[in-house]
C-alpha cells in the first residue's frame, strides 16, 4: 500500500531538553491512526514538526509525504501537500473573523453554510476568530476549517477535549463522513477516547517519555490503558517498528 | 464642483490623494462640503436644510453671534491660540436637525513650503445630530508644506457629533491640529481619526471638555508609521459633569517610525466612567511605540481604567494561519488588517466602507 507519510528516525529537542527520541511511524493511504500517551510525553510536538511549525530544534531523522522529504518545507508549502492540522489550542486572533480563513479554505458557500450551521457555528463566521469562544465552540470551529481544506493527512490534536457529548456525536460524523473519502488519512491524538466510537481506526500507537509504540486496536488498547495506565500497556504489547 | 472642474483645477495624484482622505467628489452622499486650497477656500456648499457652511471670515463677518465662539473654548481651557490663519470652515448645524449623510470638508495642501493655518467653527445645536468628515491632504508638490488646523468644537445640550479626521499627507509634510470640544449636558462627541500614510510630523493633542451632565465623548484612531515620521498623537478629556462618560481608544502599528500614544483622563466630578486603551503593533527594528496614558481624580466615586500592549505580531498567530495555507506574509498582512480594524472606530456605515478601502488599498502597498 502507498503511505502517505514516513517519520524516520526522527529526533527534536526543545532547548536542550530531548522530546522525541528516535521515532519512526508509516501511516499509509486511508489509514487512521490514533496516538495515545501521557500529558508531556511528545504527541503534539510529533504533530507540531510534521506541520513544520517553530520552536522545536530537530536533531535527527526526517519526514515523508507522499513520497517527498517534506523537512525544509514552510507550513503553508505542507499544506499545499496535502496536510492539515486541528489546533488543540488555537490562538485567539482580534479583528480576524473565522469567515476570512473559512471562505479562503472553500469557494464553496453552500459548503460552508450547510457545515457551519451543521456545527453550530453561523454566528461564530463573523466574530474575531476564538476571541471569546468557549472551549467546545473553539474545536468546532478547528473541525470546520479542516473540513473545508481538504487535506489528505489530518493531524488531529485531542478533538473532542472540551466538547459536549451532544456536539462530540455531531463532530464524530462529520469527521467519519470526510475520512471515508477515498485515501483520506488522519494522525488523532485523544486522551478521552470518545472520538474512537465514530472512526474507524485501525491502529492505535502510545506514546512514553519521547518514544513510540505501534500495536494493534486502539480501542483494545484504550481499554488497556484505562484499566493499568500507560507503563502496562507499553509492557503488554511487544513494540512493533513499522519502517 | 462638478468632475470638469475637478479635473481643471487638479492633477489626477492630487484628486487621488482628496479622495484618499474620505473625500466623495460626486457629493452624491454628502450634506454639505467645503474645499479649501492653501489659504485660497475654493468652494462651499449646503446640500441639506438647516446645515449653514462657509468660510470662518465670511461668518465672523455676516453673523455677529459668530464672533462669541471664536477662540472661546480656548479661553475655557485659559490657552493661547495662534490668530494669523486664513481661512478655515464654519459649519452650523440648526437645533433639533437629524442630518443623515456626511458634511465633509477638504484641506489641501498645494504650494510648495506653504503655510496653511486655518480655524474651524463648528456648532452642533441643541439636539441635532451629524456626521461630519475632514480630509487633510497634500499635493506631491507641497514639499516641505505645514498645516496648522484649529478647531472649536461647540455640542449644544443633546446634541451628537460624530467628526472623522483623515489625513493623507507626505513624507515631508508637518502638521499641528490643536481642536478643544465643549461637550454641553447630555451631548455626545464622536471623534475618528486616521493617518495611514506618510507624513514627516504630527503634533496633536484635542481635548473635549465635559462641561454638561451625562455629556460623552470618545477619540478612536488608527495610526500607521512610516520610518523617518515622528507622530505625536494624544486625546484628552475633561469629565466636569456629573456622571460624564469618556473613552480613548488607539491602534497604532510602526513600519519604522516613531509613534507616542498620549490620553489623558480627567475627573472633575463624581460619578463618571472613563476608559482608555492603547494597543501597539511594532513591525520594524527601528519602530518605536511610546504609550503613555494618564488618568487623574480627585474624587473616590470615579470609574476610571486603563490598558496598554505593545509588541511585535504573535508568531503563534502567523503559524496558526501558515497552517491554514495562507503565505507568511499573508498571515502578517491578515494580523495587521485585523489589529487596525475600522470597527475600532465609531463610523456610520458609509463611511466604514471607504476607510476600509483607504486602508485595505495602504497596506496591501506596504506588504
Amino acid at each position: 500500500m502507498d503511505s502517505m507519510l514516513e517519520v524516520r528516525n526522527l529526533s527534536v529537542e526543545i532547548g536542550a531538553k530531548e522530546i522525541l527520541k528516535d521515532i519512526s511511524l508509516v501511516i499509509n493511504k486511508g489509514e487512521i491512526a490514533v496516538l495515545f500517551g501521557p500529558n508531556g510525553s511528545g504527541k503534539s510536538t510529533l504533530l507540531k514538526m510534521i506541520m513544520g511549525l517553530s520552536g522545536y530544534n530537530k536533531t535527527g531523522g526526517e519526514i515523508i509525504l507522499k513520497g517527498r522529504k517534506i523537512d525544509g518545507l514552510s507550513t503553508d508549502e505542507r499544506v499545499k501537500l496535502g496536510l492539515g492540522i486541528m489546533y488543540q489550542h488555537p490562538p485567539k486572533i482580534r479583528g480576524v473573523k473565522l469567515n476570512q480563513i473559512v471562505s479562503f479554505l472553500s469557494k464553496n458557500q453552500k459548503e460552508i453554510e450547510d457545515l457551519s450551521e451543521r456545527l453550530s457555528l453561523k454566528e461564530h463566521l463573523n466574530r474575531d476568530i476564538n476571541l471569546g469562544f468557549s472551549g467546545g465552540e473553539m474545536k468546532r470551529s478547528e473541525l470546520l476549517q479542516i473540513i473545508l481544506q481538504d487535506p489528505d493527512l489530518l493531524l488531529l490534536d485531542e478533538p473532542e477535549s472540551g466538547v459536549d457529548l451532544e456536539n462530540i456525536s455531531i463532530m464524530g460524523d462529520v469527521l467519519n463522513n470526510y475520512l471515508k473519502k477515498e485515501n483520506k488519512s488522519a494522525l488523532i491524538i485523544t486522551h478521552t477516547g470518545y472520538i474512537l466510537d465514530y472512526i474507524k481506526a485501525k491502529r492505535g500507537c502510545v506514546m512514553i517519555n519521547g518514544k513510540l509504540w505501534c500495536v494493534g486496536s486502539p480501542k483494545e488498547m484504550f481499554e488497556s490503558i484505562r484499566k493499568s495506565g500507560y507503563e502496562k500497556c507499553k509492557e503488554c504489547h511487544e513494540p512493533e517498528r513499522m519502517e | 464642483m462638478n468632475q470638469k472642474e475637478w479635473n481643471n483645477q487638479f492633477e489626477p495624484h492630487e484628486i487621488e490623494t482628496i479622495s484618499s482622505s474620505g473625500m466623495d467628489l460626486s457629493e452624491k452622499e454628502r450634506s454639505g462640503s467645503f474645499l479649501q486650497k492653501d489659504n485660497q477656500v475654493q468652494f462651499y456648499r449646503s446640500l441639506s436644510e438647516g446645515i449653514e457652511i462657509m468660510s470662518t471670515e465670511e461668518a465672523l463677518k455676516k453673523l455677529p453671534e459668530v464672533r462669541e465662539y471664536y477662540g472661546k473654548n480656548f479661553s475655557l481651557l485659559n490657552r493661547d491660540f495662534p490668530k494669523d490663519t486664513e481661512g478655515g470652515y464654519f459649519v452650523r448645524v440648526k437645533k433639533g436637525k437629524t442630518v443623515e449623510l456626511p458634511i465633509q470638508a477638504c484641506l489641501f495642501l498645494k504650494a510648495q513650503g506653504f503655510k496653511q493655518k486655518v480655524h474651524n467653527i463648528i456648532i452642533i445645536e441643541e439636539g441635532a445630530r451629524v456626521y461630519l468628515i475632514t480630509g487633510c491632504s497634500a499635493s506631491k508638490a507641497a514639499n516641505e508644506g505645514f498645516h496648522l488646523g484649529i478647531s472649536e468644537f461647540f455640542i449644544q445640550k443633546g446634541a451628537y457629533l460624530n467628526f472623522t479626521m483623515i489625513h493623507s499627507w507626505k513624507e515631508d509634510v508637518s502638521v499641528k491640529p490643536m481642536g478643544i470640544a465643549l461637550v454641553e449636558e447630555g451631548a455626545s462627541f464622536i471623534s475618528n481619526y486616521v493617518c495611514l500614510r506618510p507624513v514627516r510630523e504630527i503634533v496633536m493633542y484635542p481635548t473635549a471638555v465635559l462641561s454638561g451632565d451625562n455629556a460623552r465623548a470618545s477619540f478612536n484612531s488608527l495610526i500607521l508609521s512610516y520610518p523617518g515620521s515622528l507622530q505625536d498623537i494624544g486625546s484628552r478629556v475633561i469629565l466636569r459633569g456629573k456622571n460624564t462618560q469618556a473613552e480613548i481608544i488607539a491602534r497604532a502599528v510602526s513600519l519604522g517610525g516613531k509613534v507616542i500614544s498620549r490620553g489623558h483622563l480627567k475627573a472633575e466630578a463624581k460619578d463618571i466612567k472613563a476608559h482608555l486603551e492603547c494597543r501597539g503593533l511594532i513591525l520594524s527594528e527601528t519602530g518605536t511605540i511610546h504609550a503613555i496614558p494618564e488618568m487623574e481624580s480627585d474624587f473616590r466615586d470615579v470609574d476610571m481604567s486603563h490598558e496598554a500592549a505593545i509588541g511585535k505580531i504573535n508568531r503563534e498567530e502567523i503559524e496558526y494561519l501558515c497552517s491554514r495555507g495562507f503565505t507568511k506574509n499573508e498571515a502578517q498582512s491578515i494580523i495587521v488588517r485585523g489589529f487596525m480594524d475600522v470597527n475600532v472606530l465609531a463610523l456610520p456605515e458609509l463611511l466604514k466602507k471607504d476607510i476600509e478601502a483607504l486602508e485595505e488599498k495602504t497596506l496591501k502597498a506596504s506588504f
